[in-house]
């Protein structure tokens, strides 16, 4: 089923509840900029809805060949070399450092 | 001084009449001497090119084998991994970022005995069509320094075109390796998709993505694309298609070659000048023996919305690796909030506004709801456009269509909306969408107060890239429209 998509609906909270999934802490003048240009995309986006595509299969991807290889083991990427672009990392014990993540 | 084509200057290394050093020392100095203005590259490493150039020349000296791109500087755009070589994609939250392995095609182009001399500018994670999203400022078109080189290879595409070297590689995920090299003047090839290793490419959209060559000529960008095509353990979605040796394909005529032409599609919005040229190469291959073929793609008035839904979706779900944690930038701003507000103020402050905006449409067409709505309907009109595509090819062995709708547009022209910058590229995102093979071969210019280069874009079946460059090849002789150089 599609539902029917309103766009004059994409409110302020709606943005603001994408940008909580998308992680992102926008500003209140991103919030609403993004409110009105992303309206504007999805209302011209809409015009897909009209085509008929009933028992038409979706395209993810348009391989012809070669998704499988043989699962053989290969050299990992070095530790050090991991950690050496990481903005806080515990060299020594070779780990990414996080702020505190259970409250 | 610009500098000559990849292949004089592998000939001439090989052949001991041009050092790889000096080839390079030219290049460097032509870089130092536009760049300033252009502003198409986000790094030049002038000691590591001179290094890999000095040890060419010793093992030239030693009598040991030299590839297929002996010698030749080679500028990348800034989303492809080199080992030690900051790469950025042009954003904030890669600025400081030095990867720890190098890209397939890049391994590739250096095996081969390439000189990288650098990375290019490009739009933010390449999402742009005018190099005006990349974080460090726009690259600039050599034709016209108050316009835009195109995107989001743009820097890629001027720096061929202004002669710095003879060859770049782009990523094309809707049109970014066709439009600049159309805007700037010079050739520019989308290969199938899986056709180039897309490992060391920073993704932005996984089934639209592919890497590819910009080039001067149709010779020079066949010789690249044998370089880098071909099966990768490492992307699974290379394919084993068997590399044909492109350059043989080339020097013959287009005598019977069906060139199929969408005339329902190509009609409102493009410039009259475009038109012009559009419709004078036409004129031109059909009185060089091809025959001219109205086809119709219905589907394809939906590639943009089908595109950008698809695409953002793509995106939203790949730049969720950027989160501060394993490499990039990490917000200074407080660990109050713990691991999520870290993330958070991390990706506000990394990324610059298309790539949220992008971010954002692709996490709303993927979230409950909406799913059915966009994402997978989107996918199935994909499946449509595609089909559009198998029938058309029945009848013809290639599509034309202007590469661009407009000429070279001035920087902050577009800036202000974002579907008007996304309409732009109506005639590039099928290929993508569909897999096939596209070319953009300069093919006249917009004259007026500026002299505008304007692209023919041609499409082909699926890993058919010989026919896209046995046609662009013969249009060059054909005509002079690649001899023509900027004014800068």
């Amino acid at each position: 089923m599609v539902p029917s998509v309103d766009m004059a609906t994409l409110s302020t909270a709606d943005v603001e509840r994408i940008a909580a999934l998308a992680h992102l802490e926008l500003t209140g003048e991103e919030t609403a900029l993004f409110t009105r240009q992303l309206a504007d995309i999805l209302a011209y986006a809409e015009q897909v809805q009209t085509v008929d595509t009933s028992g038409v299969p979706a395209t993810a991807h348009v391989l012809t060949d070669g998704i499988e290889r043989d699962d053989d083991p290969r050299d990992p990427l070095p530790r050090d070399e991991a950690l050496a672009s990481a903005p806080d990392a515990a060299r020594e014990a070779g780990l990414f450092r996080v702020p505190r993540v259970i409250g | 001084m610009r500098i000559p084509s990849a292949r004089a200057i592998r000939d001439d290394v090989a052949s001991g009449r041009a050092s790889a050093v000096d080839v390079c020392r030219a290049a460097l100095s032509r870089i130092d001497a536009v760049n300033p203005s252009l502003n198409a590259f986000n790094l030049v490493d002038h000691d590591r090119a001179l290094a890999a150039a000095a040890a060419l020349d010793r093992r030239r000296a030693a009598g040991e084998p030299l590839g297929p791109l002996a010698g030749v500087p080679v500028a990348l755009k800034d989303n492809l991994c080199v080992r030690h070589m900051r790469t950025t994609a042009s954003s904030r939250i890669l600025e400081r970022y030095v990867p720890p392995y190098d890209a397939t095609a890049v391994a590739r182009l250096e095996a081969a005995g390439a000189i990288v001399v650098g990375k290019t500018n490009c739009d933010e994670f390449a999402m742009g069509s005018s190099n005006e999203n990349s974080a460090f400022g726009p690259a600039r078109n050599p034709w016209a320094s108050d316009r835009t080189p195109g995107g989001s290879s743009g820097g890629s595409a001027a720096a061929v075109a202004a002669g710095c070297v003879p060859l770049a590689l782009g990523s094309d995920t809707g049109g970014s390796i066709r439009q600049p090299a159309a805007f700037c003047g010079v050739v520019g090839l989308k290969p199938t998709y899986g056709r180039v290793s897309r490992y060391g490419l920073l993704a932005f959209a996984s089934s639209l993505d592919q890497i590819g060559p910009i080039a001067r000529t149709a010779a020079d960008a066949a010789l690249a694309l044998a370089v880098i095509a071909g099966a990768d353990p490492a992307d699974a979605t290379s394919s084993r298609e068997p590399v044909p040796d492109f350059a043989a394909a080339l020097g013959g005529g287009v005598t019977g070659v069906r060139v199929g032409i969408p005339r329902a599609f190509v009609t409102d919005g493009v410039d009259e000048g475009v038109r012009r040229a559009f419709e004078g190469a036409l004129e031109t291959l059909r009185a060089a023996g091809a025959a001219l073929v109205d086809i119709d793609l219905p589907h394809a008035k939906y590639a943009i919305p089908v595109y950008y839904l698809v695409a953002t979706a793509e995106a939203s779900s790949n730049l969720a690796r950027y989160d501060g944690v394993r490499y990039g930038h990490r917000s200074a701003r407080g660990a109050d909030g713990g691991v999520r507000a870290m993330y958070s103020r991390t990706r506000d402050e990394g990324f610059g506004p298309e790539v949220k905006r992008r971010i954002m449409l692709g996490t709303y067409v993927l979230s409950a709801g909406y799913y059915d709505a966009f994402y997978l309907k989107a996918q199935q009109v994909r499946t449509l456009l595609r089909t559009d595509y198998q029938q058309a090819f029945e009848q013809v062995d290639v599509v034309a269509m202007p590469t661009s709708p407009i000429p070279p547009f001035r920087l902050g022209e577009k800036t202000a909306d974002p579907l008007q910058m996304y309409l732009a590229d109506v005639f590039t995102v099928s290929a993508n969408l569909a897999g096939l093979p596209a070319i953009s071969i300069p093919c006249g210019f917009v004259e007026g107060s500026d002299r505008l280069p304007v692209g023919l874009q041609l499409t082909g079946r699926l890993f058919d890239e010989s026919t896209l460059l046995r046609i662009a090849d013969a249009y060059e002789r054909m005509t002079d429209w690649q001899t023509h150089t900027p004014p800068a």
